[in-house]
């Protein structure tokens, strides 16, 4: 477990990915939407992807602690929903950038800021349709080790530290 | 602390019965547990943001613990109304118990005791239906282990059966 904590599974088709296959680095991040920690972490993984350019491919999976944040859950369930329509990472980016304002209707305004099919956007969040999927990337994370919320995986291995730009460029040079 | 690794007691021993407070008027004991899986998790303190963090993710986890019919307790020293409130806060539903009289008593029979702090290591134990330890884990203290080690425990212990 701890130290050697390794991702499982590996990235794959269901992945909600950014940058090529073939990118030198690939770091995966498993987040909640209503966590300040990883609202923190959200400009240093866009600073990250400016700095790296094609050498990085970042991947983002569901880890919301429906618990602690009562809105992480329905959030994920949007960005997938949106992710159904085409459209995860703007709802990933919108929800980021709005972390105050996550309720179920805040969610439906996102949906029409991105011209979403918002009937079907409505009757997939009330269906519950990406619930499933949620919980498939939430076991997946406390199966690889997740300790909590942001946990980046830097090709495969769990990066355990501070997660400012500098301390995840210093373990990208490490490891890449 | 170097001399403090491994000192925590092994697989195959026997897991030291207890008897603590989950609430200022309850107690719960080891045999309490007797006939199903039980995971222990002996933490520092309420309250220090890495231990919050490694209890609200047992609690996130319960479901998962739970297909293993497996119940979970966390121990530390401190005191129960202590307990009840930061419980409460981080809306906790597994119970905490009290090690505070004789303080750090049954940590330091499992051997997670740390006498330079005076608080419970980050210690894990899963113990076996009938009261055997089946596996352990001392994390550094520093270092929310997670829970994907627990699941494997209770895996192995599923399909030794």
């Amino acid at each position: 477990m701890s130290p050697s904590a390794k991702i499982k599974p590996p990235v794959g088709a269901n992945d909600h990915v950014q940058g090529a296959a073939k990118a030198p680095v690939t770091i995966v991040e498993y987040g909640d939407y209503e966590c300040p920690y990883c609202g923190e972490a959200y400009p240093v993984t866009k600073a990250l992807q400016k700095r790296l350019g094609d050498k990085l491919r970042f991947v983002f999976r569901n880890f919301p602690l429906a618990e602690a944040h009562p809105h992480a859950e329905h959030a994920a369930e949007a960005a997938e929903a949106a992710g159904a329509q085409g459209k995860f990472w703007e709802m990933h980016d919108l929800l980021y950038e709005n972390q105050d304002a996550l309720d179920d209707e805040d969610l439906v305004r996102y949906a029409k800021a991105l011209r979403l099919d918002v009937p079907r956007f409505v009757k997939e969040m009330e269906a519950h349709t990406y619930a499933e999927r949620v919980r498939e990337d939430f076991s997946s994370g406390v199966r690889s080790g997740v300790n909590g919320t942001p946990t980046f995986f830097i090709n495969g291995a769990r990066h355990d530290g501070p997660f400012d730009l500098e301390s995840l460029m210093a373990t990208i040079e490490e490891v890449a | 602390m170097a001399d403090n690794i491994n000192k925590i007691l092994s697989p195959g021993t026997a897991a030291p019965e207890f008897s603590l407070h989950s609430t200022p008027d309850q107690l719960v004991s080891l045999s309490d547990f007797r006939g199903a899986p039980l995971i222990i998790a002996f933490y520092p303190a309420d309250w220090s943001p890495v231990c919050g963090d490694q209890m609200a993710l047992y609690n996130e986890v319960l479901a998962e613990f739970h297909k293993f019919k497996a119940a979970i307790v966390g121990i530390s020293v401190d005191g129960s109304w202590c307990h009840a409130a930061f419980a409460l806060d981080r809306k906790l539903h597994f119970p905490l118990l009290s090690d505070f009289e004789p303080k750090g008593n049954v940590a330091r029979k499992y051997g997670a005791y740390r006498e330079t702090d005076g608080v419970t290591e980050r210690a894990l134990f899963v113990i076996d239906p009938k009261g055997t330890i089946a596996w352990s884990y001392l994390s550094p203290v520093g270092v929310n282990p997670g829970a994907d080690g627990i699941l494997e425990a209770l895996e192995t212990l599923a399909s030794k059966k």
